[in-house]
């Protein structure tokens, strides 16, 4: 691994540490809206909405740790369970254009 | 950005698989022709990058929040066809895996943030540049105004699919069936938070990223050519 990659591999790591910043913006995203938060805003949960809006069950729902204490209980399970998604999100999508990459690549 | 499963209608989220597979299908035909191994570590941190990047939600006033998607900087160094695959990758695992952004929008996002934002950068980045030299400290700059400019056209992009919705999908009666807000509500709600917040966030981290790699290796850049291959074309002219 040359020092360039190295370094930004570093930075990279240091970035999942310092992840559970982004847990203190508590507001969602426009658009973003659960169900709940969508009648509280319009005073009816649109038809198409209810069908589709079901349609997933994530194993790991908004990066915490499945089947976890939630987030609202406490700030370390959160802030565990948020480090722990960024962990198993860089292992797989790293690895995953790692092997596609080295398949493809010339020279 | 990463748009919920009902909130796009068919009409929308059909549409944009429709667009997006033979841009997944050319972007693999390009990534297979273009890609060196020594780019290899650097497209998967550019995926590991983009999706430890998007998880620093930062909050604006109203209660909203968001963050930058780290695109623009991934297409300047590995090129924006590469950049595709990193980020749709990433989107389609954070659906799975950790219910950010839908299934049904999975090509709706892939093209906001995984097409919109590595093309508009690259091309912004390049066209600022001009013919400057690549060590050259204007080209900070122009990564800096290539990486607002790339987010905030992705959320009038994600603003505009949302707010068509309650036009095309509705019930007889007029009530919309996915995204109630219509167009004047989303458009300005989209692109302001991202303009003044969010955007601001992606050319800052794209400025340093864009600044470390000048100082460390130019030849890293997509289309910039190593100092061995620079000799190499050099003694070529000669002999």
């Amino acid at each position: 691994m040359d020092k360039l990659t190295r370094n930004l591999a570093i930075g990279l790591v240091l970035l999942i540490i310092i992840a559970p910043i982004g847990l203190i913006a508590s507001g969602t995203a426009y658009g973003e809206w659960a169900s709940d938060e969508l009648n509280d805003k319009i005073g009816y949960v649109p038809q198409g909405f209810e069908e589709l809006s079901d349609l997933w069950h994530a194993p790991m729902q908004d990066y915490n740790i499945p089947n976890g204490p939630s987030f609202e209980n406490s700030k370390l399970v959160a802030s565990a369970g948020y480090i722990l998604s960024a962990v198993i999100g860089v292992i797989i999508v790293g690895s995953l254009l790692y092997f596609i990459g080295n398949k493809v690549a010339k020279e | 950005m990463h748009i919920p499963d009902g909130y796009l209608g068919p009409h929308i989220y059909i549409a944009f698989w429709i667009i997006m597979i033979p841009i997944w299908y050319y972007a693999g035909q390009k990534l297979t022709t273009e890609l060196r191994s020594k780019q290899v570590p650097l497209l998967a941190l550019s995926a590991a990058f983009s999706f430890v990047i998007m998880m620093f939600n930062i909050p604006v006033p109203g209660g909203s929040s968001g963050h930058a998607v780290g695109a623009g900087i991934i297409a300047i160094i590995i090129g924006p066809w590469a950049a595709i695959i990193a980020i749709s990758v990433t989107l389609v695992l954070q659906a799975m895996i950790f219910g950010d952004g839908g299934i049904t929008a999975i090509a709706t996002n892939c093209f906001n943030m995984g097409v919109v934002v590595p093309f508009v950068a690259y091309y912004a980045y390049k066209f600022i540049s001009g013919n400057s030299a690549i060590t050259s400290s204007a080209r900070i700059i122009a990564a800096a105004i290539a990486g607002w400019l790339s987010l905030t056209l992705a959320a009038l992009c994600a603003g505009f699919e949302l707010g068509i919705q309650p036009i095309l999908e509705h019930t007889a009666e007029g009530v919309p069936l996915y995204m109630p807000y219509p167009l004047s509500v989303t458009v300005p709600a989209m692109v302001l938070e991202h303009a003044l917040a969010f955007s601001i966030l992606e050319a800052v981290i794209t400025a340093i990223i864009f600044a470390y790699i000048q100082r460390t290796d130019t030849s890293v850049f997509y289309g910039e050519k190593s100092k061995v291959e620079m000799n190499k074309i050099k003694w070529e002219v000669i002999a």
